[in-house]
């Protein structure tokens, strides 16, 4: 039996993700890849193999999707409702959808991208060299109503672990670094911006996100006066009208505008997630403070695999509760046979 | 124009550390010829020395940029090397790589196809005759590829064409768009809005992601935009569908 995903419905921004494309820099083409990228770690930790197995990719509005065989699936990122023929299953937590099993993903409830990963990794095509979507760049295609996507060939059965998700589905406190132009801004300008309140605005892509504010603008001195420099994902570029955007994965390889400082990669993962209104502010820290934050928050993601645990059961999300043995034999109040499902 | 005061004070070439995500060596605050050379020659030595910490490297208008993870390695070591390999020769008067190629490629100027040329051309003070040869005659260098895939920045025009970006974006121009503004050209692989002046049409993509080859163009690399009348134009472009649109190349020394 060929082992596919059948899509019977989509929302409008799904595509297939990965962590991107490197090495492609100097022929203009940024890394793209997944909004975020800690919820990949995840996926591979729970279904226990490699992290470069391509995921689905759900923006707000997740799908309806049946399985042709077998499938382990595990879902992560952005919290949405989901069922398996009909009963509720828990997010951030691996699965079995058996064959003919209809999975539902609903609309996100905290965040903004959730991610359905499945064993073996979806086996959709590779374009220069990997299989992630990059919009900005014309490679790869969003998921439609219908398509059947192909899922690689898996080892495992193993199911039923969850992993507790490191905070960042909710905006809140963002350490960004000085970069190469931050000098290009006054010492008030910069204590003005890490002082000030910004909310996620509606205005925003895979390429940028803009930081809504009440009051001045953060003009830099020689706004209009810089050749267009190095972008990389995470730079608070502030514009013509002192308005803050922060670059995102599928930026350009270069930029004219200011930036202000970085945005660590740990914390960018925030502002991908962060809902539109929510409260965003800047903090920030030495050279020396963001990368031992980095590091740390990296280790956490290399060792994920070690934290993730079995789930607990819950009477009410079994599917087939009718099927258990529940009155027969001698069962004790100590030794639940349902704990151990 | 920088101000004065940046100008007389700071001193190049700068290496400064860009976000967590690699060290930058920039040789020169304002777009010049030279500093673009610089750049590109750097770019070539970086890439020789084959440091083991930087993962790609590239070169931009005045930069030459190292990416490595900042929060895996310290950058006090590299900036080190980078400074002895900036202080180990003159780069500002380094020769431009060896193996560049020049590329000829057929253009439609102005028409309908490229509406901005008579817009461009009154800004330069040139009349749309004398803006034709300039821009077609011109060999124009690719100075960096960034912003989209495969896109070349072009230069330089002579100084009357430092014509400023527009203030309203055009919404759309096609892929294969030839753009002006401050001396430049822009070739677009995509359609794209632009702050840059349409004045040339070309079925050339610097991006051509089914190819064996998807990025054409190379720093250092030379284009010349030559002249086509519509019919021609059509007649390429209804038979190259390439992404090559009648280009023809040539080695350079």
């Amino acid at each position: 039996m060929n082992r596919t995903l059948i899509v019977r419905s989509i929302g409008p921004a799904a595509a297939v993700q990965d962590l991107g494309r490197t090495g492609f820099m100097s022929a203009g083409l940024t890394r793209g890849g997944a909004s975020d990228p800690a919820a990949l770690h995840e996926g591979a930790a729970l279904l226990g193999q490699r992290l470069s197995c391509a995921v689905l990719e759900m923006a707000g509005i997740g799908g309806v999707f049946e399985a042709t065989s077998d499938i382990r699936i595990a879902l992560t990122g952005a919290v949405m409702d989901a069922t398996i023929d009909g009963a509720t299953v828990q997010w951030n937590a691996s699965h079995l959808l058996s064959a003919c099993s209809v999975l539902k993903i609903g609309a996100a409830r905290r965040g903004n991208f959730g991610y359905l990963h499945v064993g073996g990794g979806f086996a959709t095509p590779s374009y220069l060299g990997t299989q992630g979507c990059h919009m900005s760049a014309g490679l790869g295609l969003l998921i439609a109503e219908g398509d059947i996507l192909p899922v690689g060939s898996d080892a495992s059965t193993d199911t039923g672990f969850y992993v507790v998700p490191e905070q960042r589905l909710d905006g809140g406190k963002i350490c960004f670094v000085r970069s190469m132009q931050s000098d290009k801004f006054e010492d008030s300008t910069m204590t003005r911006f890490t002082k000030t309140e910004f909310r996620r605005d509606p205005r925003g892509n895979r390429q940028g996100i803009r930081m809504d504010f009440d009051g001045e603008g953060f003009q830099s001195g020689g706004q209009l006066n810089i050749v267009s420099e190095v972008t990389i994902a995470g730079d608070i570029q502030i514009t013509g009208d002192g308005t803050p955007f922060v670059l995102m994965h599928e930026c350009q390889t270069t930029g004219g505008y200011p930036r202000i400082g970085t945005i660590l990669p740990c914390d960018l993962n925030k502002i991908s997630q962060a809902p539109i209104g929510s409260s965003l502010k800047f903090e920030l820290v030495t050279l020396e403070e963001g990368a031992a934050i980095q590091a740390r928050a990296s280790a956490v993601l290399s060792g994920l695999t070690k934290s993730i645990k079995p789930l607990i059961r819950d009477v009410t999300t079994i599917q087939d509760l009718l099927s258990y043995q529940l009155i027969s034999g001698a069962i004790s109040a100590k030794n639940d046979p349902l704990d151990e499902g | 124009m920088m101000t004065e005061k940046f100008e007389t004070q700071e001193t190049w070439p700068q290496i400064k550390t860009v976000g967590l995500a690699g060290v930058i060596v920039t040789f020169s605050g304002v777009l010049s010829e030279p500093a673009n050379r610089a750049a590109i020659a750097f770019l070539a030595g970086v890439r020789a020395a084959e440091w083991e910490e930087v993962e790609e490297s590239n070169s931009t208008l005045v930069s030459t940029f190292l990416k490595m993870d900042l929060s895996v390695h310290r950058p006090e070591p590299i900036i080190e090397r980078l400074q002895n390999l900036v202080d180990s020769r003159d780069w500002l008067a380094a020769p431009l790589p060896s193996g560049r190629t020049l590329w000829r490629v057929p253009t439609l100027f102005g028409t309908d196809r490229a509406p901005q040329l008579a817009e461009a051309a009154e800004l330069a003070g040139q009349t749309i005759e004398q803006a034709i040869t300039d821009l077609s005659t011109t060999s124009m260098r690719v100075l960096t590829i960034g912003f989209a895939p495969g896109q070349p920045y072009l230069g330089t025009l002579p100084d009357y064409w430092n014509i400023p970006r527009q203030t309203k974006i055009t919404p759309n121009v096609p892929a294969g768009s030839l753009v002006t503004a401050v001396r430049q050209f822009c070739l677009f692989p995509y359609a794209t809005p632009t702050g840059w002046r349409h004045v040339g049409a070309t079925s050339f993509l610097s991006f051509r992601p089914k190819s064996e080859r998807p990025f054409p163009l190379s720093p250092g690399d030379e284009m010349i935009f030559d002249p086509v009348t519509e019919v021609e134009f059509l007649k390429i472009e209804s038979s190259d569908q390439s992404g090559n649109g009648g280009a023809q190349t040539e080695m350079l020394k």
